[in-house]
């Protein structure tokens, strides 16, 4: 017989559209991260470091990298007789055929797939955080509260809260009120979009809940069991927590990896966090280099100037290349004699030679500028950069560009190229 | 497929001094983020060979460990898979494998039982990349009995004389062979790899074993070279043996020419490895890199020039490492000067360490400190 204490459900399918031209062809939890990784290493990895050998990954926008990634689940032992990683997409029925129309109608849709498990317990999880948690303690936490859901939460600034959906507990961790994105919040407990449900109360509510345009967890299935006076307690997780939803957010979670002794600390033998490893060579080094502040992954050859960078595996970066805080994915090719600054350039892009990344004065991005900010370039998977072109900052990128889409061999501060494929 | 490998992993060098006292040969890591079974394991994968045995006898903890899983060469399926023997006592025999060729004959059962016409036996002791399906095509072409893969070695290369010398006539069959002769006739060595026909290898080791003899290239290649046909292959590709200390260390300094690490990591096929999930290698404000290869893991605070680190290797503060391999989990503390050394793994250099060993005298460094005083 089939049985799970605790399965999770991996919400994996969203666009993330204010990391811009980096999710224009990959969902958010398929960007890389940190070098080699890529943003749902750290749930996968959380779950299978806390002893959970089930999750099913729903993905709807822009699935196969995603696909490709997670593949049967052997980089985190989650190839499993029983279990193991499921990617769930969005399937047609015989009638009421939907794509996920939301958080909680997502799970919905995927009901039999935890009933097949038998589980005590639901873990809902979203693909978009950094982060190390035991879900193990989590649900210790749940069963010893007595609690019908709980709510995983962080202490942000109180500043900050408005940003977040926050709870208000009792003294005894028990959620009295919920206010979404509050104007004058009461509380910094944000909830970090971690839930725990028993089966029972999932099930039964989300059914309930079937005709609910939009169901989602925040707003629709956890007022409604709290209104029918299901026991909702908050969690509070002490650690690290990063959103890296934003292009900005997205840079300083990767570059504080540099610091000396990161808060989020890679190098623990403690809590690993695994990936698939297309690439094993170790990197090298030329006599030309010159590195500092940086972390760089596997088969990378560096033969210019790097400075508090994080680079990926199986990068290149040629001679007299002046590389500064930015992010390089894995496949990257960046041509001699280049300048880059603050850039965050997607996987298999190639930089043509003597090309500078991050010239001029700032200007707001004419597009997008809540989006493509901080001074960043912003170049996305598969881009072509040809050589010798000067290229401002809060500039987004994409496609295969030749040298006649830079007026002057410029592309001025503020400006968008997105070529081939449908704008982002 | 038409043949199953075989990879002949039990030895012990006494040229590797120190290096081996922890493990054997084949499991001597090289270039960074490999050990040296991987470059045969690989081949063997790649040339669609899916049942492979690996023998093993001296020191095998850490080969072991390495061969946990057998994924990481996409074997471990269906039709195939990894097999390590290590002798075991039978009604008929509780002696260690004496030889190669009664490494071969204990697990002669092995062999009865595989349907594959063919056998590929390979050395656990080589880098180089080679499709044995060429080797066996070239068997079949030639009706040889025995297939033998030989590598001409350019002069100046290597002590000669720790290989099998191999003589050819003009059609590459093999006509005189001598093991570890005082002075060599030709500078064609044997890579220690051999393509044989199943039954034909099943034939001779039992002869071996009535006799008494128990070494396969003594007493099957150099015995049997005037009633058989042993062929040489001759390998014109990148190919080393890294038994000796020097050799070793020789070959890890390969890799920091451009067209090694070319030819081995990014020309097709790929050397495969078990894959050690660690984070990428992490350089602090003060490293000085030039010339060398890190491997995940590491963090750098120092300088390191012309030399290899191998995984999760620590270098501490002020720190200069120079022409050296440096094993896996080393630390190395501040203030620390190496050069011309193999620093042996899991081994922890106190600060103001100074080893230096001479340009034609590797030292090996083993100073099993332990690391966390509590």
């Amino acid at each position: 017989m089939i049985k799970k204490e605790m399965i999770a459900m991996l919400l994996a399918g969203g666009q993330g559209s204010r990391l811009g031209v980096l999710t224009s062809k990959l969902a958010k939890p398929a960007v890389a991260f940190g070098g080699k990784y890529k943003i749902i290493d750290f749930p996968l990895s959380n779950c299978i470091n806390s002893g959970i050998d089930t999750v099913g990954v729903l993905t709807q926008y822009q699935p196969l990298r995603l696909n490709q990634h997670i593949g049967i689940g052997i980089p985190w032992d989650l190839d499993r007789n029983v279990g193991g990683v499921t990617v769930l997409p969005p399937y047609e029925k015989s009638e009421n055929t939907d794509w996920y129309t939301g958080t909680a109608n997502a799970i919905y849709q995927n009901i039999d797939y935890m009933e097949y498990y038998n589980p005590e317990y639901v873990l809902i999880l979203s693909g978009d955080h950094i982060y190390k948690m035991d879900y193990e303690m989590m649900l210790d936490y749940h069963k010893s509260s007595g609690a019908d859901i709980t709510i995983a939460t962080y202490e942000v600034p109180m500043e900050e809260a408005s940003r977040f959906g926050v709870v208000i507990t009792d003294d005894t961790g028990k959620i009295t009120e919920f206010e979404e994105k509050p104007e004058h919040p009461r509380s910094n407990k944000a909830s970090m979009g971690i839930y725990i449900f028993n089966w029972k109360l999932l099930k039964e509510s989300l059914q309930a809940l079937s005709e609910q345009p939009n169901c989602d967890f925040g707003k629709h299935v956890i007022p409604y069991c709290h209104e029918r006076g299901s026991k909702v307690c908050a969690y509070e997780f002490q650690g690290y927590w990063k959103d890296v939803g934003t292009l900005s957010s997205y840079w300083e979670a990767n570059m504080e990896l540099i610091d000396i002794i990161p808060e989020f600390n890679l190098y623990e033998e403690f809590w690993r966090i695994y990936t698939k490893n297309d690439t094993l060579p170790p990197q090298y080094l030329s006599a030309d280099s010159s590195i500092c502040g940086t972390i760089i992954g596997e088969g990378t050859e560096i033969y210019g100037q790097v400075r508090n960078c994080v680079i990926g595996s199986g990068v290149t970066i040629e001679e007299g290349c002046d590389i500064r805080d930015s992010i390089i994915m894995n496949n990257v090719t960046i041509g001699r004699d280049s300048t880059v600054r603050k850039a965050i350039i997607a996987e298999q892009s190639t930089i043509g030679a003597g090309v500078e990344l991050g010239a001029f004065e700032e200007a707001p991005n004419k597009e997008k500028p809540h989006i493509y900010s901080d001074g960043l370039v912003a170049i996305g998977e598969g881009s072509v950069i040809p050589g010798g072109v000067r290229v401002g900052k809060n500039v987004a990128i994409a496609g295969i560009t030749t040298i006649d889409d830079y007026p002057d061999g410029i592309l001025a501060s503020g400006e968008t190229l997105i070529k081939g494929g449908e704008a982002v | 497929m038409r043949a199953i490998g075989i990879v002949l992993a039990g030895g012990n060098s006494g040229k590797m001094g120190e290096l081996t006292a922890k493990r054997a040969v084949a499991a001597m890591p090289v270039a960074g983020s490999f050990r040296a079974i991987d470059f045969t394991l690989s081949n063997m994968s790649n040339s669609h060979i899916q049942k492979v045995a690996v023998f093993t006898q001296y020191n095998s903890r850490s080969l072991n460990d390495h061969l946990s899983s057998s994924k990481w060469w996409d074997f471990g399926r269906k039709q195939g898979g990894l097999y390590t023997f290590t002798p075991t006592i039978t009604p008929d025999n509780s002696m260690w494998y004496q030889g190669t060729a009664d490494a071969l004959y204990q697990n002669i059962n092995f062999l009865k039982a595989s349907h594959e016409p063919y056998v590929v036996i390979t050395a656990g002791d080589g880098v180089y990349k080679l499709d044995y399906n060429k080797v066996l095509e070239y068997h079949i072409a030639k009706g040889a009995d025995i297939t033998v893969v030989c590598k001409e070695l350019p002069e100046g290369m290597d002590e000669i004389t720790r290989f099998g010398i191999a003589v050819t006539d003009d059609r590459d069959r093999i006509i005189d062979f001598e093991e570890k002769p005082l002075r060599a006739k030709t500078r064609l060595v044997s890579a220690g790899i051999y393509v044989i026909r199943r039954r034909q290898l099943i034939d001779l080791l039992e002869k071996c074993h009535q006799e008494g003899r128990t070494n396969f290239v003594m007493d099957v290649i150099m015995r049997y070279k005037d009633v058989k046909n042993i062929y040489a292959y001759k390998m014109d590709t990148y190919w080393r043996n890294i038994s000796t200390v020097d050799a070793y260390y020789e070959v890890n300094m390969d890799f920091l020419k451009k067209e090694i690490r070319d030819y081995f990591f990014k020309t097709y096929p790929d050397v495969y490895s078990k894959v050690d999930d660690l984070p990428p290698a992490k350089y602090n404000p003060g490293s000085e890199v030039s010339n060398s290869i890190i491997s995940s893991g590491c963090i750098i605070n120092g300088r390191v020039e012309n030399s290899v680190l191998f995984k999760d290797v620590y270098v501490g503060n002020n720190c200069t490492i120079k022409n050296s391999i440096v094993l896996n989990s080393v630390y190395i503390g501040d203030n620390s000067h190496i050069e011309n050394c193999i620093v042996e793994s899991r081994d922890t250099l106190r600060a103001n360490t100074t080893h230096v060993g001479e340009n034609d005298k590797i030292k090996v460094v083993v100073e099993n400190n332990v690391r966390y005083v509590l």
